[in-house]
């Protein structure tokens, strides 16, 4: 055995020999402790003050609400770590709308939707229904298991009970199916039960869209839009950015157009002929009101217009006159030809004929618009629906199935439906959530939320996406493909059978993937598989024949008084009318929530005795009536009234119920198509108000440079166009920027210096269309309290971001700062067809704050990366720093928001325990008499950091995202790190946009870090 | 008899004698408590019972009891605290100004004046506490030591110094009174006939002897504190102001503020002097002590005070055109003439116009027109704070956010909790508190009218 001459030390002091060591070497027991530092000192009485602390502390803790119902994890799911949230890529189907999307889960709630930027469709956009549509989730109200006639039973009774009435023909009923495999499998039932059909409708139908491509290039679907390319838009009442078919893809594609830049110095111009005052109309660059009896004329003398000089026929249709900038449309459109758009919201398939006559004329097939390439956003046909109603009259079905559709209220054959369905055997409802419709069929099938199911989905040709489950399901409840399947004889599980379907289908579709596992993993994994395809459609249509009708429906001049049904970009058609944070949504244009109400214009009004609140009931000439409160709306079309729909639900849950008046019955049916339009009657006050919840009341900006605003003209000549840059005369007589003035002396302390980060936003309010998507997607993720109707007329409402609408005024010399000019009362007034714009408003993180100042507690304080934070559990209330905020961002908790019984039935997020479950843990719950406000998602911003730190890295530019600027589907609002000059904040501010940038209220000095690109039009 | 100058009217009418000063005011004390006394108070009591169940509301469900919003985040709760320490200043000025300017008039008046401004100072220190999102922890804007690690408080906000401000003038304010209590509580110990009165009045008089090394100290004590309390007169008022004048907001950030308020202080605590004076010398008959002279000479600080408010209120109209600011120009016609317009309207016509009414000197000795016009001034300094807050709050600088404030009936309802409480204070202290100071009346008697009286 070698000698082992290695030397084995004790340890470092012993290597290193060390006074202390060598003094102490000899002792067993060193009377130095191992916890002392180099300083020495009193370790022991400090050891014994920690002690001490810790078991006060302890004790203290103790005395603290026990913590109800905690379960710790007895094995560990292996995706599963506590804290650290997982995100999962779904898909959001309503009917027709579609989102894919990215659900962020913790400790296995989803609690949280975000966009997701694989898809082609939604490019990691958002719209404010999708983002709400998480909390649809952990609603009270749904189903909890099936029901027979209003009991909640075992499966295996419904089925049984279901199997025995299952014969002979059958009608499914549906909303626009999107996905392929649930469309599949509602075929195979259709086989089984011979005689059984599927219908589909919509309750914001485009029938007259589709009937009218069919007639042009035979294809029976919508076609696709591409806005980007798009130099010119036209647009009849067709709301794109707020509702109509796409919103999420087409405020993406809008927004790339109308960007602005040192690099891009052209942008789209945006006409928009409509009746009532829409997102998008708020959105144009020339807005004209015309009556709805007017469009298919106006379309037609569009058409006439670039017809006579393209050399094609025109049709015989009588003129219309003083329809404002139809004749300059005209022009734009025949100078791009080939990359323009002309788009309605008519579901008249004469005028959508007429529509694609134009956009055939001018080229834009294959460019800016392409039926090769069909969309599926709405499938329902309401010729189809219509005959279906006569059908089961007649006695011509055994049963019906009403698949996750509420035909008795948003359908017009609501009173039709429900004495037609008295007659018939089997009836069922297959519907996650009660709605008016289930309480009048005998079988609920009660199906799952989307959050909790395997879906997939088609809206447009080549592009498919997955969605996966995000949690088991909360009750007993069954999807409905395991439904359908079950009912058609089949036990294979909607997984099997979208796998199944994607093997046979998709997967053969693509080279990329060999094996199917690998494919479907990537496709789960990314949420969606897109493939190009390259089939061509080619146009014929006569379009001539279409004169007569036109003619004949048409109106150049009509005395009634019409009115519009719409869609509000929040509720939509009503189906997730118990959703609080939808129906606290300021509407984008009207800022009014928790109600609907009837538009008319200030002359209108005038005219007719009428103010803002007056109940005044409507009789149509079609005999219906309805009583509405009146809210004066700037811009609406002389002579028309226009009422939105999605309210009046009476079986939708405790939020819902009662919320408005239901307005479907007045949509009319014609030949094929239904009519969102017609004429009324009378309208008369009945002598009572009812006051509008509107979360803005003062509508114009008193010529005050809030928005600042230039032409693209102008922009182009100086990019710094429409930019108000203050100047202070100080004592030595000189003009400074207000910026630069300071008290301080000395250099250091003359500007705020971050050393690490500085976080900033800057908005581009040329690219901010108003969606509101941020808005909900705030309250989703900071855990805003919903206050109900009353306390947002008490004006009260708690969301932190807020887009403020301001309206342009008719008033002269609006450049007059005298007083003369201030005493101008005219500024508080809209004009008749005003201009708009968009501002949303969150804190702006000043670096002078005046709130923080004022605090006598210190509760509100600067970050070390000039961030201004609240601290909770440290105010006192005193309100001064809402006061002393010029911008008003700051929100106080009035109330106890998650105790008040006032609260229980608008505040389910915070009020029971399930709706408890979508409060994102990273954020705390206010208590009562606290201020609160935008922290720039500072827990976002936190867990970047430690993502990047745990990498031992900076955090990349775009891998920290706020919760609004994630969501925004125009990419308006950008986030980033001011001090990293490389960010696209940066590069924003100080390069691209540099002298678009400005301040809100420069002229005080805050020094926000938030900052504005100028609104630019192009007229 | 009464034996009059031909130089100065005689502060103390009647002819009174020594005697005659302490049976007059000291019956009140020792008599049972008449039938107008009770039913006064309870009907003060009633009041604060009902004020009471609002507050309970405030502090039960929270601030949105009030009709407080977003944008208007003060409201009737800060227009009643800077009300009630407007009404404060009356006492001090009175028993400390006065006092140094050696005006001996103001001995009929000052203990009561000094009374009123601790209960004021007591109405406005509610608010401060009820205003509060969360109540419970009113106490940290004080700089306590805590077991909040190094957590301090924010020395540079003015509520900070208000803490401070309001707790020093109540402090010295109650020391002043009591102190000036002394040689009363004496003389009633001194004429207890039964034993819980001689016990508790022994024990408030502090061993007072009467002698002349009592005297001497208490005459030191009283100068030494009034000395030190004459700059709270000016400095609680202003530091006040500078809740507003430290902000950003148009209508508050203005530098006149500090003597504006300070006038506008000493105008509504006079007029609530005056209103209180009014009464109590009609319920207990006190014509002889609080005379004519008194109420003229006050109405007579009245029109002065008023004035200098009617300037600054149209400097701050001036300043605002010539600032060239276009919000701060705005928020001045927006005051005169937007929705708020009839608040500032009543307050212009209330405290610039009303008080002028004093030139004639008819009406500045008619017991009537003061008492109706000393009410009319209150109500238009309470005006006052309700447009200062609240119109320049409404509109500020983001018209989005522009809103109107309407209060509820819990606001209300708070703001007569306050009344109850002071008039129940008051009440209290009239019943059991001499509400003249006989020992400094005493010595007036002889002094001020030149001669002394012939008989005793």
């Amino acid at each position: 055995m070698l000698e082992n001459n290695k030397t084995y030390w004790k340890g470092i002091e012993e290597l290193t020999q060390t006074p202390e060591f060598v003094a102490n070497a000899k002792q067993e027991f060193p009377d130095y402790l191992p916890s002392e530092s180099e300083n020495g000192g009193h370790y022991r009485r400090d050891f014994l003050k920690l002690m001490g602390f810790g078991v006060a502390a302890a004790t203290l803790a103790a005395c603290e609400t026990p913590v109800r119902k905690a379960i710790p994890y007895l094995n560990k799911p292996e995706e599963i770590d506590p804290s650290m949230p997982n995100y999962y890529a779904s898909t959001y189907i309503d009917g027709g709308d579609y989102c894919s999307i990215v659900v962020k889960t913790r400790e296995g709630r989803p609690i949280k939707i975000e966009g997701n930027k694989n898809s082609s469709i939604s490019q990691g956009g958002l719209s404010a229904r999708v983002a709400a549509s998480v909390l649809s989730l952990y609603d009270k109200a749904r189903f909890t298991a099936p029901q027979i006639k209003g009991a909640n039973v075992s499966w295996d009774e419904l089925d049984g009970k279901v199997a025995e009435k299952l014969k002979g023909k059958i009608a499914v009923v549906s909303n626009t199916v999107l996905s392929p495999s649930l469309q599949q499998c509602i075929n195979e039932f259709v086989v089984k039960y011979p005689g059984s059909v599927h219908v589909s409708y919509d309750p914001n139908s485009a029938s007259g869209i589709i009937e009218a491509n069919e007639k042009s290039f035979g294809v029976s679907a919508l076609p696709s839009y591409d806005f980007s390319k798009a130099s010119v838009i036209v647009s009849f009442g067709a709301d794109f950015l707020g509702t109509w078919l796409s919103p999420i893809e087409f405020n993406k594609q809008y927004s790339k157009t109308r960007k602005l830049g040192k690099s891009k110095k052209e942008m789209s111009r945006h006409y928009q002929f409509e009746s009532l005052m829409s997102l998008t109309g708020a959105n144009a660059d020339f807005r004209t009101a015309i009556k709805p009896s007017q469009e298919g004329l106006v379309i037609s003398n569009l058409y006439n217009l670039i017809a006579s000089k393209s050399g094609a026929a025109t049709i015989a249709v009588g003129e219309v006159k003083d329809i404002k900038f139809l004749q300059k449309a005209a022009d734009d459109l025949l100078n791009a030809k080939g990359k323009s758009l002309v788009v309605s919201g008519s579901n008249d398939t004469n005028v959508q004929l007429v529509v694609n006559a134009i956009n055939n004329l001018l080229g834009n097939y294959g460019v800016t618009v392409n039926s090769s390439i069909p969309t599926f956003n709405r499938k329902g046909k309401d010729a189809d629906f219509k005959k279906f109603v006569s059908d089961l009259k007649n006695g011509g079905y055994n049963g019906v199935i009403f698949l996750n559709c509420n035909p008795i209220y948003d359908s017009a054959f609501s009173t039709e439906l429900k004495s037609a369905l008295a007659n018939v055997d089997l009836k069922v409802a297959i519907s996650d959530k009660p709605n008016e419709t289930t309480a009048v069929v005998d079988f609920v099938a009660a199906d799952n939320h989307f959050l909790e199911s395997w879906t997939d989905a088609n809206p447009k040709k080549g592009c498919y996406s997955l969605g996966q489950p995000t949690i088991s399901p909360l009750f007993k409840t069954r999807q409905a493909i395991d439904t359908i399947l079950k009912w058609t004889g089949s036990n294979a599980t909607a997984y099997d059978y979208i796998k199944t379907y994607w093997s046979t289908n998709l997967f053969p579709l693509q080279s990329e993937k060999s094996s199917f596992q690998s494919f479907w993993d990537n496709t789960l994994h990314n949420g969606v598989f897109e493939i190009s395809s390259s089939s061509t459609v080619s146009y014929s249509f006569d379009i001539t024949s279409v004169s007569s009708i036109i003619s004949s429906t048409y109106k150049s001049a009509s005395q009634d008084i019409e009115y519009v049904i719409y869609e509000k970009v929040g509720m939509g058609v009503g189906s997730q009318a118990n959703n609080p944070w939808l129906q606290e949504l300021p509407e984008p244009i009207s800022k009014a929530c928790w109600d609907n109400y009837v538009t008319v214009s200030q002359k209108f009004a005038n005219e007719k005795g009428l103010a803002q609140g007056d109940l005044v009931k409507i009789d149509s000439k079609t005999g219906k009536s309805i009583t509405l409160p009146v809210l004066i709306q700037p811009g609406q079309a002389q002579n028309t009234i226009a009422f939105a729909m999605g309210y009046g639900r009476t079986v939708a849950g405790k939020v819902g119920n009662n919320v408005g008046q239901n307005v479907f019955p007045f949509v009319n049916i014609n030949s094929t198509t239904a009519s969102f339009t017609g004429s009324i009657a009378a309208i008369t006050k009945t002598g009572e108000t009812r006051e509008i919840a509107q979360t803005q009341t003062h509508h114009t900006m008193m010529s005050r440079p809030i928005v600042q605003e230039s032409v693209l003209k102008e922009y182009i000549k100086n990019p710094s166009a429409g930019r108000y840059e203050p100047k202070i005369k100080t004592t030595e007589g000189i003009e400074k920027k207000p910026t630069d003035i300071t008290l301080w002396k000395t250099e250091s302390l003359k500007t705020h210096n971050y050393n690490n980060h500085f976080w900033g936003l800057a908005i581009d309010l040329n690219s901010c269309t108003g969606c509101s998507a941020c808005v909900i997607s705030c309250q989703a993720e900071n855990n805003v309290p919903v206050v109900g109707r009353q306390e947002v007329l008490n004006r009260r409402e708690m969301h932190w971001i807020r887009i403020d609408r301001y309206y342009s005024s008719d008033a002269q010399n609006q450049e007059d700062k005298s007083v003369a000019g201030l005493l101008d009362r005219e500024r508080e007034n809209p004009g008749e067809n005003p201009q708009v714009v968009f501002q949303p408003v969150m804190c702006q993180h000043c670096n002078n704050a005046p709130c923080e100042t004022v605090c006598p507690v210190l509760a509100t304080t600067h970050s070390t990366e000039g961030l201004n934070q609240m601290t909770y559990n440290r105010c006192v209330g005193t309100r001064y720093c809402a006061n002393n905020c010029p911008y008003k961002v700051r929100r106080f908790n009035w109330f106890s928001y998650y105790t008040n019984k006032k609260f229980a039935d608008v505040n389910p997020t915070l009020m029971d325990d399930l709706g408890r479950m979508v409060l994102n843990p990273d954020v705390t719950v206010r208590a009562r008499g606290v201020m609160e406000k935008c922290s720039m998602c500072v827990q976002r911003i936190q867990a970047g950091k430690l993502a990047a730190k745990i990498e031992s890295r900076r955090p990349v530019d775009g891998e920290i995202e706020t919760a609004c600027s994630q969501s925004c589907p125009t990419e308006a609002l950008v986030f980033g790190d001011m001090n990293d000059s490389e960010s696209r904040i940066s590069k924003l501010m100080n390069d691209e946009n540099k002298e678009r940038n400005y301040f809100l209220l420069e002229e005080i000095n805050v020094k926000p870090s938030v900052s504005y690109l100028t609104k630019i039009r192009n007229v | 008899m009464q034996v009059s100058s031909h130089v100065r009217p005689p502060l103390v009418t009647g002819g009174k004698t020594y005697h005659d000063v302490t049976n007059d005011i000291s019956k009140h004390v020792e008599s049972a408590p008449n039938i107008r006394w009770i039913a006064a108070f309870t009907v003060s009591f009633l009041t604060l019972c009902y004020g009471l169940f609002c507050v309970y509301r405030t502090l039960w469900f929270g601030i949105g009891e009030w009709g407080l919003n977003k944008t208007v985040g003060w409201a009737w709760d800060i227009t009643n605290f800077v009300w009630w320490v407007g009404i404060g200043h009356a006492g001090t000025l009175i028993s400390a100004i006065l006092l140094l300017f050696r005006q001996k008039w103001r001995t009929s008046i000052n203990r009561a004046a000094e009374a009123m401004t601790i209960f004021a100072v007591l109405c406005a220190a509610s608010f401060i506490l009820a205003h509060m999102g969360r109540p419970w922890v009113g106490y940290w804007p004080l700089p306590l030591p805590n077991t909040f690690g190094s957590l301090w408080v924010n020395f540079n906000s003015p509520l900070v110094w208000d803490v401070f401000a309001i707790s020093t003038y109540l402090s010295v304010s109650t020391v002043f009174w009591y102190i000036g209590l002394i040689p009363d509580l004496g003389t009633i110990r001194d004429r207890a006939t039964n034993t819980i009165s001689k016990i508790i009045y022994g024990a408030l008089s502090l061993g007072w002897t009467g002698g002349a090394k009592d005297w001497s100290r208490y005459e030191a004590v009283c100068l030494i504190l009034a000395g030190l309390s004459t700059p709270l007169v000016l400095s609680v008022h202003t530091i006040v102001s500078m809740d507003f004048a430290t902000s950003v907001i148009p209508g508050w950030h203005t530098t006149i503020f500090p003597p504006y308020f300070v006038a506008g202080a000493i105008f509504s605590g006079f007029a609530m002097v005056l209103t209180l004076m009014i009464v109590t010398r009609a319920v207990y008959k006190l014509e002889d002590y609080i005379t004519l002279e008194h109420i003229e000479s006050m109405n007579k600080i009245i029109i002065l005070t008023g004035s200098i408010v009617g300037v600054a209120y149209i400097t701050e109209f001036f300043i605002a055109w010539y600032s060239g600011v276009e919000y701060e120009s705005y928020c001045f016609i927006n005051r005169a003439t937007g929705p708020y317009w009839w608040a500032y309207w009543s307050m212009m016509t209330c405290n610039v116009l009303s008080p002028q009414l004093f030139w004639i000197k008819k009406i500045r000795r008619s017991i009537a027109a003061t008492f109706i016009l000393s009410i009319v001034v209150n109500i238009g300094m309470w005006f006052e704070r309700f447009v200062i807050i609240v119109s320049s709050l409404h509109r500020d600088y983001v018209p989005s956010s522009w809103a109107m404030f309407y209060p509820t009936y819990v606001d209300v309802g708070v703001y007569i909790n306050s009344f109850g409480l002071f008039f129940t204070l008051f009440f209290l202290f009239a019943k059991f508190l001499p509400v003249v100071n006989m020992a400094e009346i005493k010595a007036v008697l002889k002094s001020s009218s030149g001669s002394q009286p012939v008989h005793h």
